[in-house]
């Protein structure tokens, strides 16, 4: 029975050998260690945040677009507060009594120990004064933070803007507090994990009046603030300039894209708003006023607007019809004027007859498309109108529409070209014709696109069947690489032989003897192809939509330009085009009467 | 009779509890005061919580008192399953706090059964050895104490409470005492070494030192230089011929999957070596090595894949490989600004500054020493390490004076959940140990933890008592 008794001791001396390690090492914490001089509760620890400032913004060709300016948070501590001149202090804050109540009132119900925000964003000279007087208030100490500095004022749907991180976000993203600054859109918040930087502590002794004695612990708990890594853009700044200067006054955006690498040249969306608005303390008050604008400036068009695409369209079905053998290019087509199948009319403009798919094009002839649509969709080949269709809408949705692109931005849409489930819950199962959905032909209808997709559509026949992925950012400081998806080729299911056709149809557009539909774009030393589009809407003038790509053989830029309610494609969104393409390819604009003619123009207050 | 069992009862521990509950209450106020909430019984607030669950706590120690010896031994294989099937159904019915399901919800009441399934496993840890006094070293007994313990532990893991279920561990020492060998807690040790070097060094060099630890324990059995000096040779020759064949064609093995295929393929001509010269020792020194390797392999997929991240970085921290003051070193930087600002007479009763709000996480359960050591100094960091050595010694001179075996184990265990406690819980606040979070025994907030070890000391308290008229 008390076979194994003496090891009760060696139990015994385990718990006290253990106590006494616990006990050395208290001795050495509490009293040995010289620098834990917190003697009884006259000092304290104050945990100081340092705020990393974000990383700088350039444009594609390092021109700084975005950096930080110093600002200055005023923090109370209300444990620490002792009476002081609350005259003086409202004077140099240049507040009232009741605000500094108020204040302080919610920092103690926030808490009484932790320090919060007093007052954001001092101005500099409120600053530069209390800073001579802090030592009177015990409790207040400034915090330095920074904010987001535009060099230009442009490009706000791009890059989009930073502010506090709200309570939900906080809990479902790792390492922010309240109080710490994030992107909420645009490239701020696409690439907020680059930009953020990382956040430092610093830990100091502090007396009962309130002053830094140094330094806790030499800095032993400390962890450094490491600055945010900077992001280069794809943006060409003074492209961009252009852009919003010639959609001035004007509702709808432009998209540029480089077809070689997917890089957005130029990303506008009009009416847009300066970037500096929402920065500092009257960002909320600005961004109340621009979220109630009639004209929805936050609104970034170029991503998010759904938009029929109307003529540009019937390229791309060319394209179907070619791959699937259903025409020829060169079959000629007579067209009276207008397409009409019983009592269905479509009225097309006059223009020389027959024509053949490259002319058709030019001329944007609606009877040759609406005959080539329904070809398509009623083809023997396929057995029935739904495989059909469903043949040409993989064909379409091969060029980047009708879902997202997976683009470097938060909040792009997808568009929509309808499935054939759409048209049997619409019309029945195997009871609907083509007849019934002709007008998808002519890029009318359910079909909707963004501009950022039309001009990826564009960068893909520029390239004669394949498309990047459309990119914003060109470059992260860091070192860190851009994700995969952004160096592959996405084929579309077109070959590349046919693209020469409906190219050559796209150069008559524009530079045609016989005249196309977009000989306003024409310029003297480059080619020029493109396709005009005049849409149709319920909601009032037509709206005026052009893509393009230049040069013809070696493309540099493809772009898509959408003006709503501004009437003919070939009026003013092919000029624009145009305009865009010489300032980015020529570094400056000759045709100055064009430019005048679309500076001048004013869709917006003529409306009302 | 009632009288008898009053003069019986050991003062001194009830002393000691009561201190201990005391204090722990008045520093649960101090951490979550706040001056908004001034009544003492607010039961909104933990330290209003906390004196309901001290008084319920009392009457269920008076309540045990009340209970006879026998009814603990004749009813804890019956408790043992009950809290097993409560760690079965907490998996299924649990509430998810913090991403574990280790709690019952019954309206503002939280139950954690794992607390509870420490008391009933050291109940039948206590019956089951109370049959076979002194034969805890068979290869069965082993086995079925070893499932006892391993079944509430495994339970746990999938909740998964890591802290909870390594108490269970503690048993050992109780194990220990009656007489468990050296060489299961030995082997014990040496793979919780290997785990922790597992994750510290890279294969090779873990490989090298398992076979140069195996060479040496080897050595150290049967003193025969030369055999296994053969023995290397043979492994050596296995070596260069491996070696020479991934060089060959390029095969383009690693050098620690050639040291493996070389000790593999040296084992059986070794065997042949060890049949003509009747070798002793090798079997079990090629388990040793065999076992560790395979262990080696498998601590760092238990790291990988059982261990929660957290408790992957925790221990990361602990062992330097990662240096992370924001994470979970950073609790325990702020632990120890917090520990040694209070100096040595502290800054008195909640004048504490660090142990407030967010500057020392969970303050009033896991991290409570802190505000010990902040607001009442070495002399109170002192006193409560004290109280508990002082409790923890007159438990086992409680254990020892027991005439039954039963009673015997039972204090034991006791005593060793205990320690564990203690010692993790502090060693966690003072960055000697990972941050496991088990609470600080009668000291921490949290009911089920208070009364699961208000129940074992009283269980035991009420065996002491009774140990006269047991001998009857």
């Amino acid at each position: 029975m008390e076979l194994y008794s003496e090891r009760k001791y060696l139990i015994g001396a385990l718990i006290i050998i253990t106590s006494v390690v616990f006990l050395g090492k208290l001795f050495s914490l509490q009293i040995m260690d010289p620098s834990y001089k917190l003697s009884a509760s006259s000092n304290v620890v104050r945990r100081v945040t340092e705020y990393p400032s974000r990383g700088l913004i350039y444009d594609r060709n390092m021109e700084l677009l975005v950096s930080n300016k110093p600002s200055y948070d005023l923090m109370v501590t209300p444990v620490q507060l002792s009476e002081f001149d609350t005259i003086e202090l409202c004077e140099i804050l240049d507040i009232s009594r009741e605000y500094l109540e108020n204040n302080l009132k919610r920092a103690s119900e926030f808490s009484r120990f932790r320090s919060s925000v007093f007052l954001k964003q001092l101005s500099a000279e409120s600053y530069a004064v209390l800073q001579e007087k802090l030592y009177k208030y015990p409790g207040f100490y400034v915090q330095p933070r920074t904010l987001r500095n535009y060099h230009k004022n442009i490009a706000a749907h791009v890059l989009g803007y930073v502010g506090e991180a709200d309570r939900p976000f906080i809990r479902n993203n790792e390492g922010y507090a309240m109080g710490d600054y994030i992107g909420v859109t645009g490239i701020e918040r696409t690439y907020e994990n680059v930009l953020k930087g990382e956040k430092g502590f610093r830990n100091f002794l502090v007396n009962v009046h309130g002053q830094i004695m140094g330094s806790y612990q030499e800095g032993r708990y400390d962890t450094p603030a490491f600055v945010g890594s900077d992001i280069v853009t794809t943006i060409d700044a003074s492209l961009q300039e252009y852009g919003e200067m010639l959609m001035e006054n004007k509702r709808g955006s432009i998209v540029a894209i480089e077809p070689a690498t997917g890089e957005i040249l130029s990303l506008v969306s009009s009416p847009s708003y300066d970037p500096s608005l929402l920065v500092g303390r009257p960002r909320s008050s600005n961004y109340r006023k621009l979220a109630v604008d009639t004209l929805n400036p936050l609104f970034n068009r170029a991503l998010m607007a759904h938009y029929p695409p109307g003529s540009i369209f019937k390229i791309i079905n060319g394209l179907v019809a070619l791959e699937e053998n259903i025409v020829s290019a060169s079959d000629q087509l007579y067209c009276p004027g207008s397409y009409t199948v019983g009592t269905l009319t479509i009225r097309c403009r006059f223009h020389k007859s027959p024509v053949n798919l490259p002319e058709a094009i030019q001329y944007s002839c609606n009877t040759y498309f609406s005959d080539l649509f329904r070809k398509i969709l009623d083809h023997p080949k396929y057995g029935s109108v739904t495989n059909g269709y469903n043949v040409w809408r993989d064909h379409i949705t091969s060029f980047g529409l009708g879902d997202k692109l997976n683009s470097d931005f938060p909040n792009e849409l997808r568009g929509n070209v309808p499935e054939s489930a759409y048209y049997d819950r619409f019309y029945g199962e195997n009871r609907w014709r083509s007849l019934q959905v002709v007008s998808l032909g002519l890029g009318q209808a359910e079909l909707t696109v963004t501009p950022l997709q039309m001009a990826n559509m564009t960068a893909a026949i520029a390239n004669r069947g394949y498309y990047y992925t459309p990119r914003i950012v060109k470059e992260i400081k860091n070192g860190t690489s851009l994700p995969g998806e952004f160096s592959t080729k996405n084929y579309t299911s077109i070959d590349s032989t046919w693209f020469e056709y409906v190219i050559d149809g796209m150069e008559a557009v524009v530079n045609g003897p016989e005249g196309g539909t977009g000989r306003l774009a024409e310029m003297q030393s480059v080619i020029i192809c493109g396709k005009t589009g005049t849409v149709q809407n319920p909601h009032g003038e037509n709206h005026s939509v052009f893509v393009a790509f230049a040069p013809k053989d070696d493309p540099q830029i493809a772009i898509s330009v959408y003006v709503e309610n501004a009437g003919y494609g070939a009026t003013w969104a092919a000029p624009i085009a145009s305009l865009m393409i010489e300032k980015y390819l020529t570094g400056n604009v000759t045709r100055k009467w064009l430019e005048d003619h679309i500076l001048n123009a004013d869709f917006i207050t003529n409306e009302d | 009779m009632r009288t008898n069992l009053l003069k019986n009862i050991d003062w001194l521990t009830v002393i000691i509890y009561l201190l201990l509950v005391f204090a722990g209450w008045l520093n649960i106020y101090s951490t979550v005061y706040d001056e908004s909430h001034q009544t003492i019984l607010n039961t909104g607030e933990r330290y209003g919580k906390q004196i309901i669950w001290i008084g319920a706590a009392l009457i269920l120690a008076v309540t045990v008192m009340l209970i006879d010896t026998k009814f603990f031994y004749v009813f804890s294989y019956l408790f043992y399953s009950t809290t097993i099937l409560l760690l079965i159904s907490v998996l299924f019915f649990g509430t998810e706090v913090s991403s574990s399901k280790s709690w019952f919800q019954f309206g503002g009441i939280q139950i954690q059964p794992a607390e509870f399934a420490k008391l009933t496993t050291a109940l039948v840890l206590a019956r089951y050895l109370n049959s076979f006094p002194g034969r805890i070293n068979d290869t069965r007994n082993l086995f079925r104490i070893g499932g006892m313990i391993f079944l509430p532990v495994s339970l746990i893991l999938m909740q998964p409470d890591v802290g909870s279920s390594a108490v269970f561990l503690s048993f050992s020492l109780a194990l220990y005492r009656e007489g468990l060998s050296p060489v299961v807690i030995g082997a014990g040790i040496l793979l919780v070494a290997l785990f922790i070097l597992a994750l510290l060094l890279n294969e090779l060099n873990m490989i090298l030192i398992i076979l140069v630890l195996s060479a040496f324990i080897y050595l150290i059995l049967s003193r025969r230089f030369r055999y296994l000096f053969m023995g290397l040779s043979i492994m050596g020759g296995f070596w260069g011929i491996i070696k020479a064949t991934d060089a060959i064609f390029t095969l383009g093995l690693k050098t620690e999957h050639i040291f493996l295929l070389a000790a593999g393929a040296s084992v059986l001509p070794y065997m042949i070596l060890v049949l003509i010269h009747r070798l002793k020792f090798v079997v079990p020194v090629l388990f040793i090595l065999f076992g560790s390797l395979l262990f080696t392999y498998s601590a760092d997929y238990i790291f990988d894949n059982v261990l929660q991240p957290h408790h992957q970085k925790r221990i990361n921290v602990i062992l330097g490989i990662e240096n992370d003051p924001l994470g979970d070193g950073y609790n325990i930087n702020q632990s120890k600004i917090a520990i040694g600002s209070g100096g040595l007479w502290g800054k008195g009763f909640m004048q504490g500054t660090q142990t407030k709000f967010d500057f020392v996480p969970e303050q009033s359960t896991d991290f409570i020493f802190c505000t010990i050591g902040e607001e009442w100094g070495f002399a109170g960091t002192f006193i409560v390490i004290l109280a508990f050595v002082l409790l923890l010694l007159r438990l086992i001179f409680i254990s020892e004076r027991q005439r039954s075996v039963f009673c015997r184990i039972f204090g034991y265990c006791t005593v060793s959940v205990l320690f564990f406690h203690f010692a993790i819980n502090i060693g966690m606040a003072l960055g000697l140990v990972p941050v496991v979070g088990i609470p600080l025994p009668f000291i921490s907030y949290g009911g089920s933890s208070l009364w699961s070890f208000t129940l074992m000391l009283f269980v035991l308290l009420r065996m002491d008592a009774g140990r006269m008229a047991l001998m009857k």
